[in-house]
């Protein structure tokens, strides 16, 4: 089978964000980047397929500005056989993106797309479910673990009352939670093997599709500070103030 | 200006949680619950009794993506706004549906600013994003611990839907944790153990403190990933959102990704042998010191106090 994974550009999941002072957004200048922490579960879940026999080629696809060849060369690094980034220097929205990425899949005819659940940067969790309805293929999100069995995956979700296991047929879309695996980290020859890997860059605006955004953001702001109260010196005191809190509980 | 709200429930039971739904989207207009469920009765039944409520729809079908996804494209043309919990799935459905539609939809609502203004989270809450909604139709999903219940007490009629569903992926098996704790996501106190509780055993304890206090039970992304404690107790950017009157957070480091997850609570305490934990730095009252001394001592203290509930 053939896998496309969809891997994303963001502000690296160690960095304490800043809002920028007046309002328009949070600070992406100076900042460290990287893939997006479910994205490369993604990376790693399309690798195993691969090194299991299960898959033939593993293609990566990006969407953002130059830079986001960075993440396509540590995903090449980690074991994808092919790059493509589709440039933009735009803010997209998801439903822009997962339309750029439906105009790939409809290229590129893969048996699996596996995509990251949810980017930690707007937390939308929305693209892998988008993409499954534009390619009309049906999807398993937040997945723990992926079995291929013949022409079907059996796959497990992380859903709210515990797990659950569902079966597709392929041709699907399968979005990662984080216990999906471990992704590896590139050994050096293999991030400079990654560098000859075949990387094909694509204007955005080439898809035929309009990028212009449908919300309008007003503002970004910062959230309530909490601040730090007191230090009880014994657990009877601990108890007091839990017993303090309970009954102001129940007085309403 | 009409709202189509879905039901959220779980083992045939509606979820707590669709009473703070109702309300979120009665700020709206005036909403029509959607029940999708191989077994609806109970549900809809619960469901017709949330104030607010002027109809409940009822599809009974298999509760995959797809099949929700297609009963709510049955009715979305009648509604201005379609809506779901920001639950694993709402999550799954309303995206699926937006791209269908052709909507950029707008999810994990906080506040509801005006008919088509709305606050919601960025960045593991880090941030928060005012934003304004001109599409002709909107498709929303809001977080139900940030929305005061709507009262219970009313008798909306209830319609059976006979719609054609399909669906390619199919349901195989459940995985349940068996726990009779209160819902986490609308408790009224909450406990949460970190990795440095050690063991599913250490995790006992825990539960333990929980039922003294008629408390939830979560967890830590890390407690969670060694095994200590089931995937569904997990708090953060990742798991649960919460918003209870009180978190206690036992041997918990609090990172960004766990932070993201109480910034609702309304009153945060501590135990952590670390005074300098990002946690205890923003906790109401921390105790410093080794949780395995404290939680069994605090447990017969309540109990001393006559606090148990
Ligand atoms: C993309 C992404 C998403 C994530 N999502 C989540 C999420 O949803 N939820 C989440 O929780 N995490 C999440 N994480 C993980 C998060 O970054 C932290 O690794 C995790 O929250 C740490 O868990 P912890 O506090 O149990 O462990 P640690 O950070 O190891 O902290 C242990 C704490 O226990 C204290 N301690 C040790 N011994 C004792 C003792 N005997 N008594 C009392 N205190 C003691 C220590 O002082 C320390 O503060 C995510 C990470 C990533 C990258
Ligand atoms: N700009 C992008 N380029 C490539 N993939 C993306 C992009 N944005 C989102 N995705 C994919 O969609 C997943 C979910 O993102 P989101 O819906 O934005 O939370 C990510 O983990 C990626 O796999």
């Amino acid at each position: 089978m053939k896998i496309l994974v969809a891997v994303k550009r963001v502000v690296d999941h160690n960095v304490r964000i800043r809002v920028r002072p007046d309002g328009t957004g949070v600070e992406t200048t100076g900042v460290r980047m990287s893939m997006n922490p479910f994205c490369k579960h993604a990376v790693e879940a399309a690798v195993q397929l691969a090194e299991k026999g299960h898959a033939s080629e593993v293609v990566v696809v990006s969407i953002g500005p130059k830079q986001s060849n960075d993440v396509i060369l540590t995903a090449l690094a980690m074991g994808a056989h092919r790059g493509i980034l589709v440039e933009t220097d735009a803010a997209l929205e998801t439903l822009t993106i997962a339309k750029l990425l439906a105009k790939v899949v409809d290229e590129e005819q893969p048996d699996l797309i596996l995509l990251g659940k949810q980017a930690v940067d707007d937390d939308s969790n929305h693209v892998g479910q988008m993409l499954a309805a534009l390619t009309n293929r049906p999807q398993a999100t937040f997945a723990s673990e992926i079995v291929v069995k013949g022409s079907e995956l059996e796959v497990t979700r992380e859903v709210d009352y515990g797990r659950e296991t569902i079966a597709l047929p392929l041709p699907a879309v399968v979005t990662a939670d984080l216990r999906l695996n471990t992704p590896r980290n590139a050994a050096l020859p293999m991030v400079m093997k990654a560098r000859s890997k075949p990387l094909a860059v694509r204007p955005a605006d080439s898809f035929g599709i309009d990028l212009a955004p449908r919300l309008t953001i007003e503002k970004v702001s910062p959230p309530a500070e909490r601040v730090a109260g007191k230090t009880v010196g014994s657990v009877a005191d601990l108890a007091s103030a839990i017993a303090a809190e309970v009954n102001e509980m129940e007085a309403l | 200006m009409s709202v189509l709200l879905l039901a959220d429930h779980d083992k045939g039971e509606l979820s707590p949680a669709t009473a703070r739904l109702v309300a979120a989207a009665s700020q709206l207009g005036p909403v029509d619950l959607l029940v999708v469920a191989e077994n609806p009765g109970n549900i809809a039944a619960a469901a017709a009794q949330i104030a607010g409520v002027r109809i409940v729809q009822v599809v009974k079908a298999a509760e995959t993506a797809e099949s929700i996804t297609n009963s709510l494209e049955g009715l979305a043309q009648r509604y201005q706004s379609v809506s779901a919990s920001a639950s694993s799935v709402g999550k799954d459905v309303i995206p699926r549906l937006a791209a269908k539609l052709d909507i950029q939809p707008v999810t994990d609502i906080v506040e509801i600013l005006g008919p088509n203004r709305f606050t919601r989270p960025i960045y593991a809450g880090n941030a928060l994003e005012t934003l304004t909604d001109p599409q002709e139709k909107h498709l929303l999903t809001f977080r139900a611990s940030a929305f005061r219940p709507a009262a219970s007490g009313n008798a909306a009629p209830v319609e059976n839907l006979d719609l054609s569903i399909t669906s390619a992926a199919r349901f195989l098996a459940a995985h349940r944790t068996e726990s009779d704790t209160p819902d986490l996501a609308t408790a009224q106190i909450v406990i949460g153990g970190g990795v440095s509780v050690g063991s599913a055993e250490g995790f006992q304890l825990i539960e333990k403190l929980g039922k003294t206090l008629g408390a939830a039970v979560g967890a830590t992304r890390a407690a969670v990933d060694a095994g200590y404690a089931p995937n569904d107790w997990q708090i953060g950017q990742t798991g649960k959102i919460i918003a209870p009157d009180l978190y206690i957070a036992i041997g918990i480091s609090g990172a960004l990704q766990h932070l993201a997850g109480i910034q609702g609570a309304k009153k945060i305490f501590a135990i952590n042998t670390d005074a300098e934990a990002p946690l205890v730095k923003i906790a109401d009252v921390a105790l410093i010191g080794d949780l395995f001394e404290i939680v069994p001592q605090l447990i017969a203290e309540l109990e001393k106090q006559g606090l148990k509930r």
